[in-house]
């Protein structure tokens, strides 16, 4: 487990005080893959770097497995950060050596033989699929075969952590979608647990357990990614889901309604079981209205279907009422969207 | 092996080289050029390297920040490199006659000629070395590289290309620098064009240093270059 007390950390920018990071709690659990997600100078990545202590608090303490990371010394900080992986945003692959080289890398550097270093490459290039390419040179390599080199060399050292700093920015969607794969991968095979930050919510919808959120230094909204997305709390935590699940209804639909009673509209949210049941046609069935599905969108996390339907509700008044206690009553949340469009 | 160089340079030259200045002077001009370019290189280098290194690491965003030792070797650093050659040559003789026992001759030239590339070369060290992507040290720490791993496994290999390049230009300057070492009786081929083309209106022999001098410099460029691009 890894563990942010009471963390802080500030520096001087010509005269000012900038918070870099302010007051931060957090608690990653051992074998999850923990998102944090925040626009650029959030803290994000400054915080991932406390873990390996690549950057240091000012204030507060770093603790994982029980063991205070902030007071280690140098040479005892050394023999920690060997065991934890670390892959970046431009994947930081040495230009001048073979892949096979970078991926040896750590375990040169710790004097591991020969014979057990050339065991070990060949593993990991069996694991990233990347035998072809043993002897090539990164400048040889597409973005995503760079990055799978990096998760390679990160892993050389058979570390419990692994660290990704905004791994996947600097890819194209499909890769992304690759990378990301690989990572739950290698979470869920080797039980490695994996930091990653972020600024796509997508990532985080993709592959992780939990979610932090973080704005201007703070840890502002926290939870298992279910919930981030099924109760998000925070507008900074609304903005992000909205870049995967629609949460408003697009304009256009609204413009080409040919009946404008926009008082009419109704956002359902499932979650869960109730999204999966059918609901909606019961609805249609069992009252005498008129509905009309305008937009809608579903997506799933980590194996429960969470999504969202904006719907049209014509008829009598009091049967609509009816209509939408019965949706209730099976798990469905129903908002008026009326006011708001 | 030389007297036959010679020998065969001679025969090869004599419908054409008339000049008071024999062939065996010239080749044993070239050799002391060779010689201090070759020596000044080696002790210029050591030192560039342990400069480069040193003002890398201690400036303040470097991997072992030292203010003390940064602020005073940087301005030492500009101090030598603000002196030109000329008055740096005759500034050191006593320095020279310290270290070699006298202020004449190739040996004697060594001195002031490493002590003007010493720093020169250690600017052009540090400035590739700076190249190296912050990133690479980063991912370098995270390993739990230590300072000297990351100087000698990561910024140095990385900064190959970069630093041949620059040591070649620091050769360059310094076949320049020998030139004007020969002014105070160290030999070489540019004491040849100032005593015997310029003292002695001897043209062709002005020509001849030109050429040997461009053909050097060519040569030498060439080479850095391709090296430069191996990998």
């Amino acid at each position: 487990m890894i563990e942010f007390k009471n963390i802080s950390k500030h520096y001087q920018l010509k005269g000012q005080t900038i918070r870099a990071l302010d007051q931060i709690n957090l608690e990653i659990p051992a074998g999850s893959i923990f998102g944090i997600i925040g626009y650029s100078g959030a803290g994000k990545s400054t915080l991932i770097r406390l873990i390996n202590l690549l950057e240091r608090p000012n204030e507060g303490q770093v603790i994982i497995n029980q063991k205070d990371f902030t007071a280690l010394d140098a040479r005892s900080l050394r023999q920690e950060r060997a065991n934890i992986g670390m892959i970046f945003q431009h994947f930081n692959l040495l230009q001048t050596k073979t892949v096979a080289a970078n991926i040896e890398m750590p375990l040169k550097l710790l004097g591991v033989s020969k014979v057990e270093r050339e065991k070990r490459l060949n593993e990991l290039l069996e694991f990233i699929d990347l035998k072809h390419k043993k002897d090539a040179f990164p400048d040889e390599l597409s973005g995503g075969q760079k990055q799978r080199v990096g998760i390679a060399r990160a892993l050389a050292n058979h570390p419990k952590i692994l660290l990704c700093d905004e791994a996947t920015s600097a890819l194209d969607p499909q890769t992304t979608k690759s990378v990301l794969a690989l990572l739950k991968k290698i979470n869920q095979e080797q039980n490695i647990t994996i930091v990653m930050v972020t600024h796509e919510m997508d990532v985080i919808e993709t592959v992780c357990d939990y979610v932090a959120v973080m704005e201007q230094g703070k840890v502002i909204e926290t939870g298992s990614t279910l919930e981030i997305f099924s109760q998000p709390q925070h507008p900074t935590t609304k903005n992000f889901i909205q870049t995967v699940l629609q949460q408003q209804l697009p304009v256009n639909i609204l413009k080409n309604l040919e009946n404008q009673n926009h008082n009419s509209i109704y956002c359902l949210q499932f979650l869960g079981k109730s999204a999966q049941e059918t609901v909606v046609q019961a609805v249609i069935k069992k009252f005498d209205i008129s509905l009309n599905i305008l937009f809608a969108n579903m997506t799933e996390i980590n194996g429960t279907v969470i999504g969202q339907m904006f719907i049209q509700l014509l008829g009598n008044p009091e049967i609509i009422q009816q209509a939408i206690e019965f949706l209730e009553q099976n798990g469905v949340k129903v908002e008026h969207s009326g006011d708001q469009v | 092996m030389r007297d036959l160089i010679v020998q065969w340079l001679t025969e090869l030259t004599a419908p054409f080289w008339q000049s008071s200045l024999s062939i065996d002077q010239f080749v044993t001009a070239l050799q002391e050029t060779f010689h201090m370019v070759f020596f000044a290189m080696l002790f210029g280098g050591i030192w560039g390297f342990i400069q480069g290194i040193v003002l890398l690491v201690t400036r303040p965003e470097g991997i072992l920040p030292n203010r003390a030792v940064y602020h005073i070797l940087n301005p030492i650093v500009n101090a030598l490199r603000s002196l030109p050659f000329i008055i740096l040559l005759i500034a050191v003789i006593p320095l020279t006659k310290f270290l070699v026992g006298t202020s004449i001759g190739t040996w004697a030239a060594i001195v002031p000629l490493t002590i003007y590339i010493g720093p020169y070369m250690g600017r052009l060290i540090e400035t590739s070395l700076l190249e190296v992507n912050e990133g690479i040290v980063e991912s370098a720490q995270a390993m739990g590289a230590t300072p000297l791993q990351i100087i000698f496994k990561f910024i140095l290999p990385e900064s190959r290309s970069s630093l041949i390049l620059n040591l070649t230009t620091a050769t360059i300057s310094l076949i320049g620098a020998t030139a004007m070492a020969g002014a105070v009786g160290a030999g070489g081929i540019g004491d040849l064009a100032i005593s015997y083309g310029y003292q002695r209106f001897d043209t062709s022999v002005v020509i001849l240093t030109v050429i040997v001098l461009l053909l050097l410099v060519q040569i030498v460029q060439t080479v850095g270059e391709w090296l430069a691009k191996l990998r």
